[in-house]
């Protein structure tokens, strides 16, 4: 006998699964056309890889996650590609995302399948592969990519395997009717995913409510190392961190996954999609849904093909259309009230429930909460839900973070016994929503600081270094000036003018020279190119020219005398002054070479007559 | 036709406030038949009056603070607080104590604080307070001598007639102290078995009070079993007032024994009814065992060395004040937590 341990809280709400276990699982049959979702799982997006009028053939992938996390999607049966647009999926907002549309021939026409006779033979890469070339995913409720699970870090080894099959919400019966029926097929599977890990243990959880899976699973599982565990039925013992605590009393650390704990949970069709995809080669295209609800008459499971639209589904089970009042995707506790039935079944759709007024009832008007813990002593996870609802509903959001509103599975455990009728697990839904928003924002904000930060630091340094460089400059020039006022003193010891002054004024003096050669040279050259172009000109006026020269010079001597003053001043204008001067003295030599050319050329012109 | 759009859960227990505070009331009600059996028909007059009394109260106050008032008439809250009033006040207190001790619960206690669920003090046992404190007379003189029914008590005219006259003090032939009152007031003089020989205490331990006690138990044990409160409250209570007794008045010749504090007085409605009023109460378990704890151990020492022979009230209240620091202080540790996220956000630890 399996050792078992308990959870806290949990309900025992009215279990109503006999209304679809009364007949076998039957096939839904071929729909007039399938709708295909691009993401049926956790990550990213598939991308079609077939273009629309293209003929596929049952089991052909159709569409493919090239990059980043995810599976692909396969062909539920042959037929042609009809379109890939937008269309309404499963989703609590009812939201469209990208579908392929398929238009089925009615053949049936299987792809080649590639079974494996012996996967043991194959390394445990190939394996985890082939299962994710199937398209498998979690089937039993959040749809992450099976291969990617089943290959846990390095650091964290499975010791214990469990097959979910506690299936504790009411209504739902798809996995209690598989294990009854395929019950070989899930221990097949289930020995897959077991020699890909290698666990110690490999468990099967199951509610005592169901007896005839029992039976056929202890059946199949003989000669196996598996333990089929029976539980206590009390809700929710199928959820994944209170199936681990009952089977082997540890807690999943909260933020963290099972593996951290050495413990990992399959989904039992999950198990039975991986046998299919390594024993025969077939792709995941179908799963098993229950049909259930007071507005149907002929209430079962069925094996539906993915993409099959609930209408066509619920159309099986003789549905009342008078009758149905509200149309639930998944079990009465977690799953969520759809707009129209004419979305696809997707490899998560483990139940649909056609409610009718009297049997889910609209909810009585939400009264004041009376702190009777109810919610309390319901909660599985021990948070303290009266506390959250206060919080959460006077957005102290803080307050509602610290008492570890993340920890909530959103089991609506609390709201099912709730005397006051008040929708607590709605209430930390948006909450959760807003905190998410808060964070997001935060992370923007901050973002946007450490960049302003580094912004600021940047410029800073930059000031710095230019600061920096300009010190050195200095630093340069200040010891050459040191240099040369050594050579100044040197020289004045030799008998040479050498006060500062004089030292600066010599240099000034040196410079000036410089400047005036180069200036001469210049201006040579120029006079030299333009010497062609004036003989072409009209005669120059001589005149003009010599009371030019002499403005400059008398310009040029007023600013060498301003020059003089500045000097002995030490004034700021020195620099200007001297550029000016240097410009003056350009100008009077322009000036006189202007002059001493026109009178060549006028002495030329004067000689040209005689000469011809 | 649409269909309907709800958020998950769809499925609910159809338990609501009105029928748990219903089952409250019908789990009084053996409590209720032995006070009738024993002191007359003083407790049932007073529960019909008290009753009537709330309702006209809450209806009062709901309209004045425009509320719905059918709607939170049907939540039977007003009529579990009269109820446990007339359930508590002595069998011929006049009919204004009763109606100032009702009118204080509900529009003072209850409805000025916000209404059903935002009171931090037990409606019922402010009101019980104020009249015991401001009309001491009424409160002590006015209980009814122990005798069955169809013997000795006043007829149910007589009984009315008292109650609807308004005399602070009822017919003396019909009153006798309580037995802790006796107790509490002659052990200083007297020996045990001197004080028992008092007719209030009768052959068991006090005389009618224990098949009192033992009816309300009854009635807690079925709510209990029903879960519409848990054992944390009634067995810490009950233990609280339990080890004091055998701590500090284990001699009977100085102090009550513990069969008294437990079967005498209003120790068992207390323990079960009273102080599990789920709004005024903390709510981990750890915290109701603390409070529990707590108004059991005020009991004792108001009881003993207090004022007053009788203090389920003053206890309550008192502990009712410490509420918000305990559940600050005891939440439960969540599932994949190491520890308990003791405090307020960012005082101690996050």
């Amino acid at each position: 006998m399996t050792q078992l341990w308990d959870f806290s809280g949990g309900i025992h709400p009215a279990e109503n699964k006999h209304q679809s276990t009364s007949r076998p699982i039957t096939g839904a049959g071929l729909p007039e056309v399938l709708v295909l979702p691009l993401q049926q799982h956790i990550g990213e997006p598939a991308e079609a890889c077939v273009a629309v009028g293209d003929r596929v053939l049952k089991g052909q992938k159709i569409a493919d996650v090239t990059g980043g996390m995810g599976v692909p999607v396969h062909a539920p049966t042959s037929g042609t590609i009809e379109s890939v647009s937008l269309q309404p999926v499963p989703h609590p907002s009812g939201m469209s995302d990208w579908c392929i549309t398929l238009k089925p021939d009615g053949k049936d026409e299987w792809a080649p399948l590639n079974p494996v006779t012996n996967y043991r033979d194959l390394d445990r890469e190939t394996v985890l592969e082939r299962i994710r070339d199937a398209g498998i995913s979690g089937m039993g409720g959040a749809g992450f990519p099976t291969n990617i699970k089943l290959r846990p870090p390095r650091d964290r080894k499975v010791n214990t395997l469990i097959l979910n099959g506690a299936e504790c919400e009411p209504y739902i019966t798809a996995d209690d009717m598989s294990m009854r029926e395929n019950a070989g097929e899930i221990i097949a599977g289930l020995r897959i995913m077991a020699w890909v890990l290698r666990p110690e243990r490999v468990v099967i959880g199951i509610e005592d409510n169901k007896p005839e899976a029992i039976s056929a699973l202890r059946k199949a599982a003989e000669g196996t190392q598996t333990e089929i565990a029976v539980i206590p039925t009390k809700y929710p013992s199928g959820g994944e961190k209170q199936l681990i605590q009952i089977l082997t009393g540890m807690e999943v650390p909260s933020g963290g996954i099972p593996a951290d704990i050495g413990v990992m949970c399959q989904n039992v069709g999950t198990a039975i999609a991986v046998s299919a995809a390594i024993h025969r080669g077939e792709p995941l295209i179908s799963r098993v849904t229950t049909v259930t609800g007071d507005a149907v008459t002929d209430p079962g499971n069925f094996e539906v093909l993915i993409g099959t639209s609930i209408d066509y589904l619920l159309a099986q089970a003789g549905p009342e259309q008078n009758k149905l009042h509200r149309l639930v995707l998944g079990g009465p506790m977690m799953g969520y009230t759809l707009e129209t039935p004419a979305i696809p079944v997707v490899k998560t759709t483990n139940c649909v429930i056609a409610a009718t007024a009297t049997e889910l009832p609209d909810p009585a008007p939400e009264q004041p909460c009376i702190r009777c813990s109810m919610c309390a002593e319901a909660c599985p996870m021990e948070l303290l839900p009266q506390q959250l609802f206060w919080y959460s509903k006077s957005g102290e959001l803080d307050k509602v973070e610290h008492l570890n509103l993340f920890d909530c599975i959103e089991c609506g455990a609390c709201s099912y016994v709730c005397p006051s009728s008040i929708p607590l697990v709605q209430y930390y839904r948006a909450a959760k929503g807003e905190i998410r928003v808060q964070q997001a924002e935060q992370l923007k904000a901050d973002r946007a600081r450490e960049r302003f930060e580094a912004r600021q630091a940047r410029l800073e340094r930059e000031q710095q270094e230019k600061e920096q460089r300009r010190k050195e400059r200095a630093k340069a020039a200040a010891e050459a000036q040191a240099k040369k006022q050594a050579e100044a003193e040197k020289a004045e010891a030799e008998g040479q003018p050498a006060d500062d002054r004089a030292a600066k004024a010599t240099l000034v003096q040196e410079a000036l020279a410089r400047k005036k050669a180069k200036a001469q040279q210049q201006a040579e050259t120029k006079a030299g190119a333009s010497e062609t172009s004036a003989s072409s000109e009209p005669t120059p006026d001589i005149d003009a020219l010599e009371k030019q020269l002499a403005q400059a010079t008398a310009k040029l001597n007023t600013m060498q005398s301003m020059l003089e003053d500045a000097r002995a001043e030490n004034a700021d204008n020195v620099e200007k002054l001297e550029r000016a001067v240097t410009k003056n003295h350009d100008r009077v030599k322009r000036a006189e070479e202007a002059l001493a050319e026109a009178r060549q050329s006028v002495a030329a012109t004067d000689t040209q007559p005689t000469d011809s | 036709m649409a269909l309907a759009q709800q958020s998950s859960p769809h499925a609910r227990n159809a338990r609501s406030t009105s029928q748990v505070m219903l089952w409250v009331i019908l789990a009084a009600l053996p409590g209720l038949l032995a006070l009738t059996l024993f002191f007359g028909w003083g407790n049932l007059i007073n529960v019909v009056w008290c009753i009537a009394v709330a309702l006209a109260a809450e209806a009062a106050i709901l309209k004045l603070r425009k509320r719905p008032v059918a709607f939170f008439l049907r939540d039977n809250t007003a009529a579990v607080t009269g109820l446990l009033l007339g359930l508590s006040l002595p069998q011929f207190a006049p009919w204004w104590v009763s109606a100032v001790a009702v009118i204080a619960a509900i529009v003072m206690a209850k409805q000025l604080y916000g209404g059903l669920g935002s009171n931090p003090f037990n409606p019922a046992m402010v009101g019980y307070a104020l009249v015991l404190i401001s009309f001491p007379v009424a409160m002590t003189t006015n209980w009814a001598q122990p005798g069955l029914l169809w013997e000795s008590a006043p007829g149910f005219g007589d009984t009315l007639g008292m109650i609807a006259s308004g005399q602070q003090t009822a017919v003396d032939a019909f009153t006798m102290a309580t037995p802790l009152d006796e107790y509490k007031h002659k052990i200083t003089t007297h020996t045990a078995a001197e004080v028992l020989a008092h007719p209030t205490f009768g052959d068991g331990v006090a005389r009618g009070w224990e098949w009192v006690n033992a009816a309300f138990l009854v009635g807690g044990l079925v709510l209990v079993g029903l879960k519409i409160i848990t054992w944390h409250i009634p067995v810490s209570m009950l233990a609280g007032l339990s080890l004091m007794s055998l701590a500090f008045g284990s001699n009977a010749d100085l102090y009550a024994p513990l069969a008294m504090h437990l079967l005498a007085g209003g120790t068992m409605l207390g323990a079960f009814f009273i102080a599990t009023d789920p709004v005024s109460a903390a709510s981990s378990h750890q915290g109701k065992l603390i409070y529990g704890a707590g108004i059991g151990i005020l009991i004792y020492l108001i009881r003993t060395w207090g004022a007053y022979p009788d203090a389920v009230a003053f206890s309550v209240l008192l502990m009712n004040f410490a509420v918000p620091f305990i559940d600050h202080y005891t939440p439960p540790r969540t599932y994949g937590h190491h520890k308990p996220r003791r405090g307020i956000p960012g005082k101690g630890q996050g």
